[in-house]
């Protein structure tokens, strides 16, 4: 009865094999084509170094202005101004203004970066139900497939730095781009469209006209997690070298430095709690004139 | 720019089908002998929609085209700017097939010959009123000086001065239909399709907006292809009359047709509770003018109503009046038992 007990598994030499050969010809891709990929991805570094130069060599008082400024314009409302500038002070008094400037630069650039990928990729998904039926399981991957187990192609390939990094927040992050860019389009009422069609609305003034500005709140829900997500990466990104507060907390970690750990933590929950407060406020401020209707 | 800028064009639409379903052209021909809307749908699981549909529109008048819910009339409106494409037939407008148009034709022909109006108004939410009534004029690539100008107007007549800043959302259905008609009007195209435009709207809301369309159509003359499901606005309104059932077309003419002659039990039905002094014409229902030896001295217009000549007859203690067309010619004379047996519907009606 040994063959009902123990499942009947491929032969562990053939396993071995499969391995070998599938690591080997990987190795053998990144030997061959790993410079022309990195030299691709080069722009990326470039526009991050550039970013995160900005950020650093700005004054600290401007970058507050800025961020009130953004709040401001975002949420009208003063209480969200001024959580976000003592969110700052503090991060600032406790030393960690570098470290969060870095991420900053690293979560916007992804962010930057998953809009630009995330909203064509959206609207060709609402607009056919085949690319969502290819797309749907792809998104399923991203978001369930553990990090570390994408991290070690990108690595193998690119090395250890700020684009791999860049590289698997972006993979983490956007999915919820792409998902809600789709959902908001398929959620615009048909008889607006069938409106715009009468009209004579070709399909590129039916999409800047009616669909994308209707599903505009959605995307800026999409937009909002996007970040959230990039956020939440920030610790495992920074296991393949990308600066930031994830460093400390790695450094923590591993010297079991309780202090260092939590304010690093809490640096990140901070910035994460500000920029959801911006987008929100501001997704909320597009909605006002959508949907409700009289009847 | 004038208001009536473009001469009327008329609409035909010749031997109509459509049919629902996943291979809706294998059963036209079954269709066209006879086979039922319950036998297809029971059988082949297809839906009937349109069955030989066959209505010719003059230039500058309104076709109302009345039937009760899943008659196939929104369908057979749809067709007219081919939002659906049916299976089988023609539309011909200004000459042209409307139904053999490429796409580039179809959105040139529903940019400059079609506005429509929709039941549930169909606009943008994120858009204020002048955004709104402009879309159409911004679509063909007018300058937006000049669209602005031109929605500026129609926002003044059909009343909403004052509220070109405001959101759809802020307005009551009446206004937003007001705003849905403006951006339809701004469009300048001749033809004008009304798909259930008054229904959402409050009775008498909807009655001072049949007005507006009336008045509007006396400056415009426009082509209007009206649906609805209320017979007296049908009978307001309509220069003739489509009635649809089961997707077909059981009788059209004109409002006096309808109700004086109703082609089967089906429409007798339906014209039975109608206000029949306010619809017939004294017109219609008065004796011709053979030789009568004497004429009553006061007349009465021949467009007037027989509720208006029975009014009349009743307040003065007349027997009869006389019935003058347009130019002041007597062309009959209109008896008191005539009209009240024409307002009862009883024997004596008809010529």
């Amino acid at each position: 009865m040994d063959w009902l007990i123990s499942f009947p598994q491929l032969k562990n030499a053939w396993l071995r094999d499969l391995q070998r050969v599938i690591d080997e010809w990987f190795r053998g891709f990144t030997r061959s084509y790993g410079d022309i990929i990195e030299g691709f991805f080069s722009p990326l570094q470039t526009l991050m170094i550039w970013f995160e130069r900005l950020l650093l060599g700005m004054p600290w008082p401007i970058i507050l202005l800025i961020f009130a400024g953004l709040a401001w314009g975002a949420s009208r409302k003063i209480s969200v101004v001024i959580g976000a500038v003592a969110t700052l002070v503090l991060i600032g008094l406790f030393g960690m203004w570098n470290d969060t400037m870095k991420t900053i630069s690293m979560v916007l650039t992804a962010t930057f970066l998953s809009i630009a990928i995330g909203l064509p990729v959206g609207i060709l998904m609402a607009r056919s139900e085949r690319v969502q039926k290819v797309i749907s399981p792809i998104l399923d991957i991203m978001q369930t497939m553990p990090s570390f187990v994408y991290l070690i192609p990108v690595v193998m390939l690119l090395g250890i730095g700020r684009v791999p990094g860049l590289i698997a927040v972006v993979i983490y992050a956007l999915p919820p781009m792409i998902r809600l860019t789709n959902l908001g389009i398929r959620q615009v009422d048909p008889e607006v469209l069938e409106a715009t069609d009468a009209f004579g609305s070709s399909s590129w003034q039916k999409l800047t006209k009616a669909q994308l500005p209707l599903a505009l709140p959605t995307i800026m829900a999409g937009i909002n997690q996007t970040i959230m997500m990039a956020l939440a990466m920030v610790v495992i990104a920074s296991m393949i070298g990308v600066q930031g507060l994830g460093q400390p907390v790695l450094r923590a970690i591993n010297n079991q430095y309780f202090t260092m750990g939590l304010l690093n933590g809490f640096a990140i929950v901070g910035i994460a709690i500000l920029f959801d407060r911006i987008s929100q406020a501001w997704g909320k401020r597009l909605q006002k004139h959508h949907g409700a209707r009289h009847d | 720019m004038g208001p009536d800028m473009t001469d009327p064009i008329g609409i035909e639409i010749r031997n109509l089908y459509k049919i629902f379903g996943a291979t809706p052209e294998v059963y036209v021909d079954a269709v066209r002998d006879g086979m039922t809307k319950a036998e297809l749908q029971c059988e082949h699981r297809h839906i009937l929609g349109l069955r030989d549909i066959n209505i010719s529109i003059a230039p500058g008048s309104i076709q109302v085209i009345m039937g009760l819910s899943g008659s196939g009339k929104s369908t057979l409106i749809r067709h007219i700017n081919r939002l659906i494409d049916p299976t089988a037939g023609e539309i011909i407008i200004d000459g042209r097939n409307v139904i053999a148009m490429s796409k580039d034709e179809l959105r040139d022909f529903r940019r400059h010959k079609t506005a429509m109006v929709f039941q549930k108004f169909g606009l943008l939410p994120h858009r204020t009123v002048l955004d709104n009534v402009v879309y159409g004029l911004e679509v063909q690539g007018v300058a937006e000086t000049t669209r602005k100008q031109t929605a500026m107007r129609w926002i003044e007549r059909v009343g909403l001065k004052s509220f070109e800043k405001s959101y759809p959302s802020q307005l009551s259905g009446g206004m937003q239909q007001r705003v849905g008609l403006a951006r339809a009007l701004a469009n300048d195209a001749p033809i004008l399709l009304m798909d259930e435009a008054y229904s959402a709207l409050d009775p008498l809301i909807r009655y001072d907006m049949q007005t507006v369309l009336l008045d509007l159509q006396q400056e415009v003359r426009k082509t209007i292809v009206f649906i609805t499901h209320d017979l007296d606005e049908a009978l307001r309104i309509g220069d003739r009359i489509a009635l649809l059932r089961d997707g077909s077309v059981i009788q059209q003419g004109t409002a006096q047709d309808i109700v004086m002659r109703p082609a089967d039990e089906y429409v007798a039905n339906f014209v039975q509770h109608v206000d029949r002094g306010k619809v017939l014409k004294v017109g219609v229902v008065m004796l011709p003018q053979f030789d009568f030896a004497t004429l009553p001295d006061v007349s009465i217009d021949a467009q007037a109503s027989i509720a208006e000549a029975l009014q009349q007859m009743a307040g003065s203690h007349l027997q009869a009046l006389r019935v003058e067309n347009s130019d002041g010619q007597t062309i009959g004379i209109i008896p008191f038992q005539t009209a009240i047996s024409a307002y009862t519907g009883h024997a004596g009606t008809g010529r």
